[in-house]
């Protein structure tokens, strides 16, 4: 059986484009429907990456910028979990790409102006390709909460950013990740945008006791998920004939 | 009754102002990674013409968006994708995926390729060259899909069962790049509207 179509991605568990509470999107947001289509060769295919595209340390926040002997500052903490597709099969080789603030919930950008200081040990961004299992994993310090411009005083709960490539061009996906426990989540304008509640709890990583490192970093667990396959039906003339 | 046992897809997030950290981390303003990926989309073995193609994102108020990031994905020359799915050879190094950034003064963005050739599309059907463009943004929740047609592709594009679905004719010409020559190269603009007057197309795909 080949493989074929990504299932139809449900536009209702993701947040629509237009959000009033989210000020950038209202001049962002397209006003017509997008126009449906069938998955071709163009959308089922998508870039493959190996090994030789990154370095062994990229997913090692806490060395991969850090001064010889050095380290940032902050929380230590493990983000590790599995990228799977909707029908819970492993997606192995996947690039995932993260990015985040410090512990003082300021970004290594030259656009960003907050006040909180540059980690000088700190870049803020890492990357891993998964293994056969669609595992993954990051080591890095909990970012901080920062202040944004959209009401006066919103306030980002502290969230990683994920890209995640899967097979084809059709599941390419970019989110973020918050933490269990963080007060700031139920009132974020940006979390908000999602309109269901068990589609937000998607986003909130688990403290995961069982996979700390005693007397060194604690672990939040943090599952992707990736649109799946249909595996038959659409083998007849893919390939154009 | 029985439950499905499916999965759901994790939800979208914007990408926000400073996707350039993780994905461009020299366009944040630092230097980290050995490689940066997505900067060579064609290779330096890929055959057929080489082009570029610029543009800008332009927002609801007629505005450059200037923090926007585009992912191109496209065919070689031959109509192939670098993928073990598509039947096949590339050129070595052909990976024809690529990222964009914008000019954080101007909001031009432009990348170096080569034309793609003609895919086949569904039901035996040929899509005439296309580029697949994805967009995020701050602002933008669930990165944005569209394609990019070539105008001196006039015949093919007219049987494109893609730009065929599109009801309105009208809409159709958003996404066809128009060509120029400068400095003796084949150069492509692809405005990209997100909303308002002349919106460009975009897909559910």
């Amino acid at each position: 059986m080949k493989p074929g179509e990504f299932y139809q991605r449900d536009r209702r568990w993701h947040p629509p484009a237009l959000d009033r509470d989210y000020k950038t999107s209202v001049t962002r947001s397209p006003h017509y429907a997008p126009i449906s289509l069938e998955n071709s060769l163009s959308e089922i295919t998508g870039p493959v990456f190996g090994h030789g595209d990154i370095d062994p340390m990229d997913n090692d926040l806490i060395l991969n910028y850090a001064k010889p002997g050095e380290s940032p500052i902050g929380e230590r903490i493990i983000v590790h979990g599995r990228v799977l597709d909707e029908n819970a099969r492993p997606v192995p080789n996947t690039l995932v790409e993260i990015w985040q603030a410090n512990a003082g919930g300021r970004y290594r950008h030259k656009k960003d102006t907050y006040l909180a200081p540059i980690d000088p040990n700190f870049g803020g961004c890492g990357r891993v390709l998964t293994d056969e299992d669609g595992y993954y994993f990051f080591r890095t310090v909990k970012p901080g909460a920062y202040p944004w411009r959209n009401w006066v005083n919103d306030w980002r709960p502290a969230h990683i950013h994920l890209s995640v490539f899967g097979s084809g061009f059709a599941q390419r996906l970019i989110t973020q990740m918050y933490f269990e426990g963080d007060p700031l989540i139920e009132t974020c304008p940006i979390v908000n945008t999602i309109p269901d509640k068990a589609a937000i709890g998607q986003l909130i990583a688990p403290l995961d006791r069982n996979a700390t490192i005693p007397l060194d970093s604690i672990a939040y667990k943090f599952d992707i998920v990736l649109r799946g396959r249909r595996s038959t039906l659409f083998e007849n003339r893919l390939e154009g004939n | 009754m029985q439950r499905l046992d499916y999965l759901k897809e994790t939800p979208s997030q914007t990408a926000g102002p400073y996707v350039h950290i993780g994905l461009a981390p020299g366009a944040a303003g630092f230097d980290i990674y050995e490689r940066e990926l997505g900067w060579d989309i064609a290779g330096p073995n890929a055959r057929g013409e080489r082009i570029r193609v610029e543009g800008v994102v332009i927002d609801g108020t007629g505005s450059p968006i200037k923090d926007v990031m585009l992912e191109a994905w496209q065919a070689n020359s031959d109509g192939i994708h670098a993928h073990p799915e598509h039947p096949g050879e590339v050129e070595e190094g052909f990976r024809g995926w690529g990222r964009v950034i914008t000019d954080f003064e101007t909001g031009e963005w432009g990348f170096d390729t080569v034309k793609p050739g003609p895919v086949p599309g569904r039901n035996g059907t040929m899509m005439a060259p296309h580029i697949n463009l994805w967009i995020v943004a701050r602002g933008i929740n669930l990165g944005l899909n569209t394609r990019l047609y070539f105008n001196d592709e006039a015949e093919a594009n007219a049987n494109d069962p893609v730009l065929n679905l599109i009801e309105w004719e009208r809409r159709r010409q958003t996404l066809i790049a128009h060509r120029v020559e400068r400095d003796g190269h084949a150069l492509y603009r692809f405005d990209i509207k997100v909303q308002g007057e002349d919106e460009t197309v975009f897909f559910d795909i």
